[in-house]
């Protein structure tokens, strides 16, 4: 059985479809979270190089590295965010921090 | 000469702006040379423009010098007419109002508004020189404006006085009325000739002329009737007429000094002079002119007999003042323009004399207006009561002074005048006379004769008034005397005013004035014919008899004519009438929009309404806003899913 671009793009969508789950479903660890935007995002990467591979067009993989570059930005800041939330509501439980309520 | 023409109404201007910011600066004196060096100069020029037009015969002056603004072809603009008719009036405002202003140093010596005072009498002698020097509606309006606004801050010059605060207001309203029938006739006559421009309005006339309209539904007017009538209202309002008088009176609760400026000589005078300068216009209505002479014959009369039961010396003389606007309304009204110009002229000087004189006696008196409360003032003050009995002889129209020049070229103008109206006019203006004299003297007999009824603190203090004082009563004694005489001829029958004014030639009443017209010695010894001339020694024979020989028949009377006395003691009840039936009224109609309109309709459905309807709607879409993370998230990932489902499948 040779690998195709479906299978590819499947095992990107159920990566996809976990990580949005994790998002919707958690309602503890806001780390939890932050782990679930990064593999959004490696399969959003995921379908890039598979594309890119079988179109012929390097552009996509310059694409995934710009991505890798920005995720690993995001979640530096999104842990030091995460950090300082902790130093000050000695909590990362998602449901206490929801003071913008309406 | 443009220079000229623009430096006369500027240099008005500059002292008043002078005297006005910088009054601190420039001090008590300083001010009030800088207006009177303003108002002199502009005096001087307008002497010279006189000059120019009168008797070297200068063409007429008509230009635009600034253009505000075009608007759909209507040209709004700053431009001066310089005829015959401007010419004199201008020298007419500018020299009463020089004498007052170096009245007004003696008259206001102590008072501490003294800087703000001088501002504004400058500033009505620009507002009142761009009046009569105008050559289109819309400065007219300004100037119209700009003089009522003037007055209404002189009014209310001791605006810690409540009945001067009262007085200005109520001068305010009843002018707004007058106002707004002004600012409506001019409307009317822009959109039927399309211009503002006297001239082309002139021009273009025949358009209102051959057009109707209906005011009252299936009653056909001209429009050049409509036109008429509206502009008169806004002249009965100026020049205070019946039923708009009511504030005149009223308004001598300003300073004396513009009393005789103001509400005498010059503004009130601008509501004849603008019919004066309509005459093109009412000349083709029949009814209008017909509207003019009953309501002036009526103001004539009516109010003059209110001055026979009036004790405040200022009010007799303002209501003296109601009579004679009522005389040179009655001259327009029966097509003797220039015999309402000439007698304007003519008042302003002696009516300027005679409230000058009485601000005098009041400074005499120390500030006492009541005239029960003097009496045998000759002695004390012999000036005063020389030029007071020049103004009063000139004023009930003696033979040979200048009121009865003006005033009997009135009544046989008005006696020869055709238009409806004209004899009940005649029967009003001979009665006037009698009235005229009779009160105007008994105010002079109470005053200057008979006993001396003053308290003894004043009669300790009695003296003449200083020169600075006595110096313009003089000055506006002698045109008082002569001016009758020297110019009736020129002005009336020289055919001075014909480039300005227009009559019909069906309109013969001036044309029967000049037949009769033999000379100015002629026209004096005219007055031994059987005429209005003794109706004024009658007058002055009674007011003698009454008030000197026998004061208790003026108690008699009171007494036998109670329901007569108090009729014109409340003023035939306009007052008390104004106010059941116009000011409670509006009060009751604002009463209603306020409640409904502004608290219910406004504040409360609009306002508060759509405020309340914001936090309403908001209360429920808050709940949107759980503070949840996933449910944002979720709500991103729903929204990106039916945004790439229609991309795909759309």
């Amino acid at each position: 059985m040779t690998v195709e671009l479906s299978h590819y793009l499947i095992l990107a969508a159920v990566l996809f479809s976990i990580s949005m789950a994790g998002i919707v479903i958690n309602r503890k660890n806001i780390i939890v979270l932050l782990m679930s935007i990064e593999l959004m995002l490696l399969a959003v990467n995921l379908n890039f190089i598979a594309f890119s591979h079988y179109l012929n067009d390097l552009a996509g993989q310059v694409f995934v590295f710009f991505i890798l570059t920005v995720a690993a930005a995001e979640a530096a800041i999104g842990l030091a965010i995460l950090v300082v939330l902790f130093r000050n509501k000695r909590s990362i439980n998602v449901e206490d921090i929801s003071e913008m309520k309406g | 000469m443009e220079s000229i023409y623009l430096a006369i109404p500027l240099a008005s201007l500059l002292g008043a702006v002078l005297a006005g910011f910088f009054g601190k600066q420039i001090g008590r004196a300083g001010s009030h040379w800088v207006t009177i060096l303003g108002v002199g100069t502009s005096f001087v020029l307008s002497l010279l423009v006189l000059k120019d037009v009168a008797i070297d015969d200068a063409p007429i002056y008509n230009q635009a010098l600034y253009t505000w603004m075009v608007s759909d072809g209507i040209r709004f603009e700053v431009g001066f007419l310089i005829d015959s008719l401007t010419a004199l009036m201008m020298v007419v405002v500018t020299g009463v109002s020089l004498m007052v202003h170096i009245y007004t140093i003696g008259y206001m010596h102590d008072d501490p508004g003294y800087q703000r005072f001088f501002s504004y009498i400058s500033l009505f002698t620009f507002s009142m020189l761009m009046l009569v020097m105008s050559n289109n509606f819309l400065q007219l309006f300004f100037g119209w404006e700009a003089v009522g606004l003037v007055s209404y801050l002189l009014i209310g010059f001791w605006f810690t006085r409540d009945t001067a605060i009262y007085a200005n207001l109520k001068a305010f309203l009843v002018n707004r009325v007058g106002d707004f029938g002004f600012l409506l006739g001019i409307a009317v006559v822009l959109m039927y000739t399309g211009s503002l421009d006297y001239y082309e309005v002139f021009d273009r006339a025949d358009r209102m002329l051959f057009a109707t309209t209906q005011v009252i539904p299936g009653v056909d007017w001209t429009v050049i009737t409509l036109a008429c009538i509206l502009l008169f209202v806004g002249a009965m309002g100026k020049s205070a007429q019946v039923p708009l008088h009511v504030w005149l009176p009223d308004s001598m609760e300003g300073p004396t000094p513009i009393s005789a400026l103001i509400h005498a000589a010059t503004m009130v005078t601008a509501g004849i002079f603008m019919v004066a300068r309509m005459s093109p216009l009412f000349e083709l209505s029949e009814t209008a002119l017909s509207v003019v002479i009953v309501i002036g014959a009526t103001t004539a009369f009516f109010m003059g007999l209110i001055g026979i039961v009036q004790n405040d010396i200022k009010r007799v003389v303002a209501y003296s003042t109601l009579s004679q606007l009522g005389y040179m309304t009655v001259a327009l009204g029966a097509s003797a323009y220039s015999a309402a110009i000439f007698h304007l002229m003519t008042h302003a000087f002696f009516k300027a004399l005679l409230f000058l004189a009485a601000g005098s006696v009041i400074i005499a008196m120390h500030h006492e207006q009541d005239i029960r409360k003097m009496g045998g003032l000759k002695k004390y003050m012999p000036i005063t009561y020389w030029v007071s009995l020049i103004g009063s002889l000139a004023l009930i129209g003696f033979p040979g002074f200048a009121g009865y020049f003006s005033k009997d070229a009135i009544i046989i103008a008005t006696k020869n005048a055709t238009v409806p109206g004209a004899g009940y006019a005649y029967a009003m203006v001979l009665m006037g006379v009698f009235v005229t004299a009779f009160y105007s003297f008994r105010m002079f007999f109470l005053v200057f004769h008979g006993e001396e009824r003053m308290d003894k603190h004043t009669k300790e203090h009695l003296h003449e008034t200083a020169p600075v004082v006595t110096f313009p009563l003089i000055m506006l004694a002698i045109p008082s005397v002569i001016i009758g005489w020297l110019t009736i001829e020129t002005v009336l029958f020289g055919g001075y005013f014909d480039s300005a004014i227009f009559i019909l030639n069906e309109h013969g009443a001036m044309a029967a004035v000049a037949d009769a017209f033999h000379g100015p010695l002629n026209f004096v010894l005219h007055a031994l014919y059987p005429g209005p001339a003794y109706l004024a020694f009658a007058g002055v024979g009674a007011a003698w008899y009454i008030y000197l020989k026998k004061p208790s028949i003026a108690e008699q009377a009171k007494a036998k004519f109670g329901f007569i006395y108090n009729l014109l003691d409340n003023k035939y009840y306009f007052d008390r009438f104004n106010e059941i039936v116009f000011a409670s009224a509006s009060r009751g109609i604002g009463n209603v929009l306020w409640r409904l309109g502004d608290a219910l309709m406004i504040d409360g459905l609009v306002v508060n309404g759509s405020a309340r309807l914001v936090g309403w709607v908001s209360g429920i879409v808050r709940h949107v806003q759980t503070g949840y993370l996933n449910h944002y998230a979720f709500a991103m990932i729903t929204g990106l899913i039916l945004l790439l489902g229609w991309a795909v499948l759309g």
